[in-house]
């Protein structure tokens, strides 16, 4: 149970820049009526930064070129279709894991 | 009127801590298997199990943990770290302005609150209620919030304790439990778009790619996330009929 003083003052610095992105709109909204154009440009924020995410994971930088992470793409398929079939978070979940366990397990 | 009076009462029930609770449960497996994958992990950067603890504790965001793993072990300046984990976690700036407008009715304490607790996942879950249910509740949020931030801070430090006694233990597929867990909440997010707008948004998910893609060459994926997100919802707004 030890830590020293700068890793500590790290973690600390880490903290707060995290922390300031994710409250600084709670406070600011509060005070200010956002324009129509902003309330539109953020209601495609969800979808977008979630496909961001999956497909981010779905690329492979490469020293050359950026090609696809085949694993990730082999198992997401499997995943996506279940995902669109049952609209369950946890079946998905649960298959993605286990189609990329048997995956590796093959590969 | 009485449906509206409907509306009012369900909305009403669904504001309660225990439904955050319930709603956080299919999310608590990514948790776990993220947090336990990152727990082994930092043990080998050479962080001690209360390091990995405060770290949860403090900075609360899987991609930005596992990258000060790395940073830290590779012994990179603190700058740098702190840094990284900014850009890291600046997409949480988005979320929260896409969550905020919802929750204006609560307390300034209450709101920081919101923040505070903040995630990719409990954002995810938290549009997709709102998808469905065109409102947020405080009480939803804070059940929402605390079970996946209690669940996280258990799951890295239980996964540093595994660490130490299982120097070589590998995530099995565990890590792919995140991918899966996005695709879900995309799926669903889409789930409640309108036949008719959908075809706009499946259009942006391809010019998405495309853009992602491109930025990939030039600026590492957490960058590319965030900038793709700026220009791929612009383009939204600015081709919608």
């Amino acid at each position: 149970m030890s830590i020293s003083l700068p890793v500590l003052l790290l973690m600390l610095g880490c903290a707060l820049v995290t922390w300031v992105p994710r409250v600084v709109p709670f406070i600011l909204v509060r005070n200010i009526q956002l324009p129509d154009v902003v309330l539109r440009w953020l209601a495609y924020i969800p979808v977008c930064i979630l496909s961001a995410l999956v497909l981010e994971s779905l690329f492979e930088a490469e020293e050359k070129f950026v090609t696809f992470d085949w694993l990730n793409l082999l198992a997401f398929i499997p995943t996506l279709f279940v995902a669109i079939w049952t609209k369950s978070l946890s079946k998905t979940v649960i298959v993605g894991v286990v189609t990329m366990a048997i995956l590796r397990l093959l590969i | 009127m009485s449906t509206h009076l409907n509306y009012n009462e369900s909305a009403l029930t669904s504001d309660s801590f225990s439904q955050g609770i319930k709603d956080c449960i299919p999310t608590l497996l990514g948790y776990v298997s993220i947090g336990l994958a990152f727990g082994v992990i930092a043990i080998t950067s050479n962080l001690s199990v209360f390091e990995i603890f405060l770290l949860s504790v403090l900075v609360y965001a899987g991609s930005a943990q596992f990258i000060f793993c790395g940073l830290y072990v590779a012994g990179a300046p603190f700058s740098v770290i702190i840094i990284t984990t900014f850009i890291v976690n600046l997409r949480h700036l988005l979320m929260s302005l896409t969550v905020a407008p919802h929750l204006t009715r609560y307390s300034p304490l209450r709101n920081i609150g919101f923040g505070t607790l903040l995630t990719d996942e409990t954002f995810g879950v938290a549009v997709t209620k709102l998808m469905k249910e065109k409102q947020l509740g405080g009480n939803w949020m804070d059940g929402l919030n605390l079970t996946a931030y209690i669940t996280w801070i258990a799951s890295c430090t239980i996964g540093g304790l595994i660490g130490k006694w299982l120097p070589n233990a590998e995530n099995w597929g565990l890590d792919f439990a995140l991918i899966a867990m996005f695709g879900a909440l995309l799926v669903l997010n889409l789930n409640g778009i309108g036949k008719s707008k959908l075809m706009h948004y499946l259009k942006l998910i391809a010019l998405m790619a495309i853009v992602l893609y491109a930025l990939l060459y030039f600026v590492p994926g957490h960058l590319a996330v965030l900038i793709a997100t700026i220009i791929v919802a612009t383009i939204g707004v600015a081709t919608e009929k």
